[in-house]
């Protein structure tokens, strides 16, 4: 498959070129944060209180990793279900989030909030995250180091193999015939 | 009569929680080369070929296969021949913490479901028990992973349900976990006994070999009838779209009460983890994939590979 190549921040121009579907290979920075790190984050702005990292134009990757082995710079680090970020997702899109890397469905209110955002969800290989951790080269924790595998961690990555799950134009790749879903059901 | 410390049995399951979580059963990957083979969408087939490759490259490097090195379910089948000198659940929660420290695994427990606070050992494993015959200890760890167990469930059908409420059940949870619980998925199905019995079956079920039947043949029939209905599904591969949706589907049946048809769907994410060792005769054995559970207590010994461990 043609992937397309990409490095972070992401620009506007390059959120207006991808379409639901496309392959990329993602290069530069890339935030960490899953369940706890989001809540604290979501937390903070409603006290009003600014992020101790700047979103602005950024990629969160929804990644809780293994810790490194000796040699390495990290462990094994595939992408979390996206679905639980969702109740916090809208705020951070607020604050300036480009990108969201995960696995699986995401709401209709953030669907919908990508396209006012102007802002792209990828997925990733779930369950792949010694194939993944290879395109991690470079790894420091930013903040809540206290969360341990949920802290905040800048990866620097190369090539890191994605695809583009739902657009700003409302594509979605993972919309399937209904036919299907009915053969699947009407099962005799 | 034998003794058995409880310092071997910490050894035993430390030694367990770092291997299942690197070295993908051989049954798990035959399946997804077969899987490979019959996927016709593109994309499932390249989803399908990078999980072969993460799998062999979680082997040779020694990493885990995922991040998500899950909660350690422990499953304890005691022979009423066997005296343990020590206490059996914290040397199963020492080798829980010895090997995912020293497997450099991801500790994914909170101390608390409301409080959320890490308690930094993957500790407490999930510890299920059973008062056996003979005097053997089998010891079968199951780390689970939260993408594929969120997505189970469970349902009181009524009777008048039947086979199809049954089918239709299943169906509805293999649909709605979509992408989220990454397919290809091992479906462990549990239906009978009481609400605990059934999700109790529907784990145990994910510890069969993959591909066996059950020797039930209404079972076996519908094991084979939800596998064909879920990969006609076109979920696919992580839910990218394909034919692959399930690698498995295995059913568990307990006796139940009249008024009752207790149905639990246990989803299997496609790194099916579970390994097993036995105590007889003094060696530890290495089990590559646990044999059923269900009245099978003579598992063949000589098939497996030693661990090499005299006690």
């Amino acid at each position: 498959m043609n992937s397309l190549r990409i490095t972070t921040h992401l620009t506007d121009a390059v959120i207006e070129s991808l379409r639901a579907g496309q392959g990329v290979l993602i290069s530069g920075r890339l935030l960490t944060a899953r369940d706890a790190a989001h809540k604290r984050m979501v937390e903070a702005l409603g006290r009003g209180e600014e992020l101790l990292v700047n979103l602005r134009g950024q990629v969160i990757y929804y990644v809780g990793p293994s810790p490194a082995p000796p040699g390495k710079v990290i462990g094994a680090a595939g992408p979390t279900t996206s679905g639980r970020m969702d109740p916090y997702t809208i705020p951070l899109l607020a604050q300036g989030l480009k990108g969201m890397i995960g696995k699986g469905y995401r709401s209709p209110e953030v669907v919908a909030a990508l396209a006012k955002y102007k802002a792209v969800y990828f997925v990733t290989y779930g369950g792949a995250g010694a194939l993944l951790s290879r395109a991690v080269k470079a790894v420091r924790v930013l903040a809540y180091a206290d969360l341990g595998p949920e802290a905040v961690h800048e990866f620097i990555v190369e090539d890191f193999p994605a695809l583009v799950a739902n657009d700003i134009y409302g594509g979605s790749v993972y919309q399937r015939e209904s036919a299907e879903k009915v053969r699947m059901i009407g099962i005799e | 009569m034998r003794v058995i410390m409880a310092g071997e049995i910490t050894t035993v399951v430390a030694r367990l929680c770092r291997e299942v979580n690197v070295t993908l059963g051989e049954d798990v990957l035959r399946a997804l080369a077969e899987a490979r083979e019959q996927e016709e969408s593109p994309r499932g087939r390249d989803v399908l070929e990078k999980l072969l490759t993460n799998a062999a490259l979680a082997r040779a490097e020694g990493l885990p296969l995922c991040q998500d090195t899950g909660v350690a379910v422990v499953f304890l089948e005691v022979g009423q021949e066997v005296h343990i000198v020590g206490d059996l659940e914290a040397a199963v929660n020492e080798g829980v913490r010895r090997g995912y420290s020293e497997g450099y695994l991801r500790k994914s427990v909170v101390r608390h479901p409301l409080d959320r606070v890490n308690t930094g050992d993957n500790t407490p494993a999930v510890i299920h028990c059973r008062i056996v015959p003979g005097d053997r200890l089998k010891i079968t760890v199951a780390p689970k992973g939260a993408g594929s167990e969120n997505m189970s469930a469970l349902r009181m059908l009524k009777p008048a349900d039947g086979v199809e409420g049954v089918k239709r059940f299943v169906l509805e949870v293999v649909e709605k976990a979509g992408p989220n619980a990454c397919p290809p998925l091992v479906v462990g199905v549990g239906i009978g006994g009481t609400m605990e019995k059934a999700a109790l079956l529907a784990k145990e079920a994910l510890l069969r070999p993959l591909g066996s039947r059950s020797d039930d043949p209404l079972v076996a029939a519908l094991e084979a009838e939800l596998l064909a209905a879920i990969n006609r599904s076109g979920i696919g591969p992580l839910g990218l779209g394909g034919r692959v949706t399930a690698l498995a589907v295995h059913v568990e049946v307990y006796p139940c009460h009249i008024a009752s048809l207790p149905v639990a769907v246990n989803l299997n994410c496609h790194a099916a983890r579970h390994r097993s060792a036995v105590l007889p005769d003094g060696i530890w054995r290495l089990i590559g994939s646990a044999a059923d559970r269900k009245g099978k207590n003579d598992v063949s010994e000589e098939k497996h590979k030693s661990l090499g461990e005299k006690t």
